[in-house]
């Protein structure tokens, strides 16, 4: 069976009018200038400190992410349209934490299962009945979005609690422009760099009640020793904020307190880039060095306000996933701008049976499975890795959900041979604060390999920069 | 700023001096062995040197008989070897990598050309790389790193906190080279004023890059009680412990100002600095060279602990 894939770049021979400056560019490129291009690159990146470690897999921690230096292109219309999609999508995904940690009006009115909510381990108990300032749970909402054709657009899955990646979606740009500045002076590019300075006014919006005068925002880290410890840095470097580790933290007299070298100094609000289980040993793991102890009571008394807020996980689990576009008729009463993916809950008897009947065109994914582990490419693997497979989701079959393989589209990348079509998604990051906010563009993931469709840093995936066209 | 990261500032300036302390004995050590009465009666050069960096113990344990080669790649790229260069600025980038929040660009990469240039030295055949290479290799990456501190970064508090470990760090291993020359290397009364004996003068005064300095400042003879003299208490040269530790009171002092707070570190430090500014050369020797400035190592030592139980602990109230 030939899958035939939406290309960004070509119309069947014709170049598109969005890449007809950037096919002439491509062209009068010579191989040698492009290698030449593509070792500064990466010789920047490496000084810059852009690196990246993959979870599990040792070797070199100071690898590279890939960077193609073929952009992807956007024009106005099509993004205006995304970005009502992801807005839309970000006010619905907030709204569903409030009512699922409040009344729960949306499982009294049987539009999603109790237990799917409830029994979801993601699910906190810790703060049911607790309403975050602002009404915000979510405040960094990372929807990754894959493109069929033209007009089609599916979300992928959500990222509702520290979705990563912004770092790269701003270095690229920085990177891009160093390089080649005379395509900037041609082409009319949306700039994304007040993405920082949205971010530390997002975070400042929801300081809680007991914040008075300027609120001192802080980015919570795991550590330097962490794979996104790079984005960490950059992102408090970029917004002026102290770049904190559990052991800088304290609590004491009912507030949270930074150690500094005037002594304690007063924590408003905490970006913080570690799990809910870490947060707090006194709530969660008793074990964890990484967390604050009596940081969750604050936070219940409104002394602290804590980004994104515990608990808002429960909304980006895949399952719960199914019901997105429920969400948005049910909180705000529209039709979703932006398509589901078709999914089969393995958890289903219905569902499972047909997706055991056709592991062989479906990706399988774990409900909580991220980075691309843990899940089979029907069209990509062997018999027996189907069987095995099959197997597996007999077993748990509430830890699955499967999807229809998608003919992800593909943009010209810069590969050995010259330039090729390469498969990517998208991941655009909305903020959410007193107001909903997203910068023209996002972070592109490309699937460097020949005819794959992984675009997972940790699985070979590369990334590049995105344009969005001033009109 | 957070204690913790005035702490990885004051120690990326602490190991970075050390590396180059560590790079400048290599360079002592061979310069001495070039000499052709070495292994004729005298205790050996190298093992005295690894006395004197404190590292003896360790290199003993793994590598048994001090022989040049091994004591290269022990004071140069061993990382089982704590003060060695490659270890220093390993430890100096990791430190830099954690706080890159409150480095400029400049200042990074000039940590991080050092950490991976020096991958690549490490991939050359030993053989190639001569000891002379290795000392100038790392002279000019501790230069870059100072140079890009001094012209690039804001004069905020965590310029004092990383100027602190660096002038602390200076006073104490200044005095660790003196005590190489003063007590390890020539022990026996009878050598001093002997060919031998000027020579390692000369040699300490090289390694400090100070031995045209001391001529234009003294000019004559190279006297024990000039060298006493140029490297404990002239001001003017750079490295001299009372430039030092003066050096450390000051940013102490700025400390003070801006946090308008003094506390018992600015009085160690300046308790400290006006002692060594009022004892004289005589007064030196009469204590011993030796009991001196092991009792001032010990100062600094204490100085470096009060440091980090006022600003650098996180107890800070």
């Amino acid at each position: 069976m030939t899958v035939s894939y939406f290309n960004e770049m070509y119309d069947g021979g014709a170049v598109r009018d969005l890449y007809a400056a950037l096919e002439g560019w491509t062209r009068s490129m010579p191989a040698e200038l492009r290698q030449m291009k593509q070792a500064e690159a990466e010789d920047l990146f490496r000084r810059i400190g852009i690196t990246f470690a993959v979870y599990g897999e040792g070797g070199d921690p100071d690898r590279l992410i890939p960077f193609d230096m073929l952009p992807r292109v956007f024009s106005q219309t099509e993004w205006r349209r995304l970005e009502r999609g992801i807005k839309q999508r970000a006010r619905a995904l907030n709204a569903f934490l409030v009512d699922v940690y409040g009344r729960g009006e949306i499982i009294r009115a049987g539009r999603i299962p109790a237990h799917l909510v409830y029994g979801n381990e993601a699910y906190e108990k810790a703060v049911t009945g607790f309403m975050p300032p602002k009404g915000v749970y979510s405040h960094v909402v990372g929807i990754d979005l894959v493109r069929t054709g033209p007009e089609d657009f599916f979300v992928l899955e959500d990222n509702c609690r520290t979705p990563s990646g912004v770092s790269y979606m701003l270095e690229n740009r920085e990177i891009m422009m160093r390089m080649f500045p005379a395509l900037f002076r041609e082409n009319r590019i949306e700039p994304v760099e007040a993405y920082p300075e949205l971010l530390r006014r997002t975070l400042a919006s929801v300081a809680p009640a007991r914040c008075d005068g300027e609120p001192t925002v802080v980015i919570l880290t795991p550590g330097h020793f962490n794979s996104a410890y790079y984005e960490h840095s950059f992102l408090a470097d970029l917004m002026g904020v102290e770049l904190v580790e559990g052991p800088d933290l304290f609590v004491e007299s009912g507030l949270v307190w930074m150690r500094t070298t005037e002594g304690p100094k007063r924590v408003d609000v905490i970006y913080r880039r570690i799990d809910d289980a870490f947060l707090d040993p006194l709530c969660f793991r008793p074990e964890s060095m990484l967390g604050v102890p009596g940081l969750m009571d604050v936070y219940r008394a409104g002394g602290v306000a804590i980004c994104s807020a515990p608990g808002a996980g429960v909304a980006d689990d895949k399952a719960v996933y199914t019901y997105v576009p429920e969400m948005i008729r049910f909180y705000l009463g529209e039709e979703p701008i932006l398509q589901n993916v078709p999914t089969w809950q393995c958890a289903r008897p219905d569902d499972r049976g047909h997706v055991l009947d056709n592991l062989g065109d479906l990706v399988v994914k774990e409900v909580h499975g991220s980075g691309g582990y843990g899940m089979l490419v029907g069209p990509k693997s062997t018999k027996a890795q189907i069987a095995a497979f099959a197997d597996q989701i007999r077993e748990n079959p509430g830890n699955y959900i499967a999807q229809p393989t998608l003919a992800l589209s593909t943009c010209p990348s810069f590969v050995a041979e010259g330039v090729a079509p390469r498969h990517v998604d998208l991941r655009p990051y909305c903020l959410v604060g007193e107001k909903i906010e997203l910068v023209p563009g996002g972070l592109t993931r490309v699937a460097l390999t020949e005819g794959s469709l992984v675009v997972n840093s940790s699985q070979g995936g590369g990334v590049k920069d995105t344009w969005v066209l001033a009109e | 700023m957070l204690s913790r990261t005035a702490d990885n500032l004051f120690w990326i300036g602490r190991y970075m001096e050390r590396a180059e302390t560590s790079a400048r004995l290599l360079e002592v050590g061979a310069r001495i062995a070039l000499l052709p009465s070495t292994g004729h009666g005298y205790r050996n050069e190298w093992d005295s040197l690894l006395q004197a960096s404190g590292t003896a113990a360790g290199f003993a344990k793994k590598y048994g008989d001090p022989v040049q080669r091994n004591i290269e790649s022990y004071l140069f790229f061993d990382r089982d070897n704590p003060s060695s260069v490659a270890s220093c600025l390993e430890r100096a980038r990791e430190n830099g990598r954690i706080v890159r929040t409150a480095l400029t660009a400049q200042v990074w990469d000039a940590l991080n050309t050092a950490f991976q240039q020096l991958r690549q030295l490490e991939r050359e055949e030993r053989s190639t790389v001569e000891t002379g290479r290795l000392t100038e290799w790392t002279m000019r990456h501790a230069a870059q790193v100072r140079g890009a501190i001094d012209t690039t970064l804001l004069r905020n508090d965590g310029y004092d906190f990383l100027g602190l470990g660096y002038r602390l760090e200076r006073a104490d291993n200044t005095a660790r080279l003196i005590d190489v020359k003063y007590y390890v290397l020539l022990p026996r009364a009878d050598y001093v004023g002997t060919g031998l004996d000027s020579y390692q003068w000369t040699t300490l005064l090289r390694a400090l890059s100070a031995h045209r300095a001391f001529h234009w400042a003294y000019g004559g003879e190279i006297t024990p009680a000039k060298v006493a003299h140029f490297l404990i208490f002239n001001r003017q040269c750079p490295r001299s412990l009372l430039t030092s530790i003066a050096g450390a009171a000051a940013h102490l002092d700025h400390l003070a100002t801006a946090y308008e707070r003094v506390t018992p570190a600015q009085d160690a430090a300046e308790s400290l600095r006006d002692e060594v500014a009022g004892l004289t050369v005589e007064q030196v020797f009469d204590e011993g060279m030796h009991e001196f400035l092991t009792r001032f190592i010990r100062q600094i030592d204490r100085i470096g602990a009060v440091v980090h139980e006022t600003y650098l602990s996180g107890e800070t109230r």
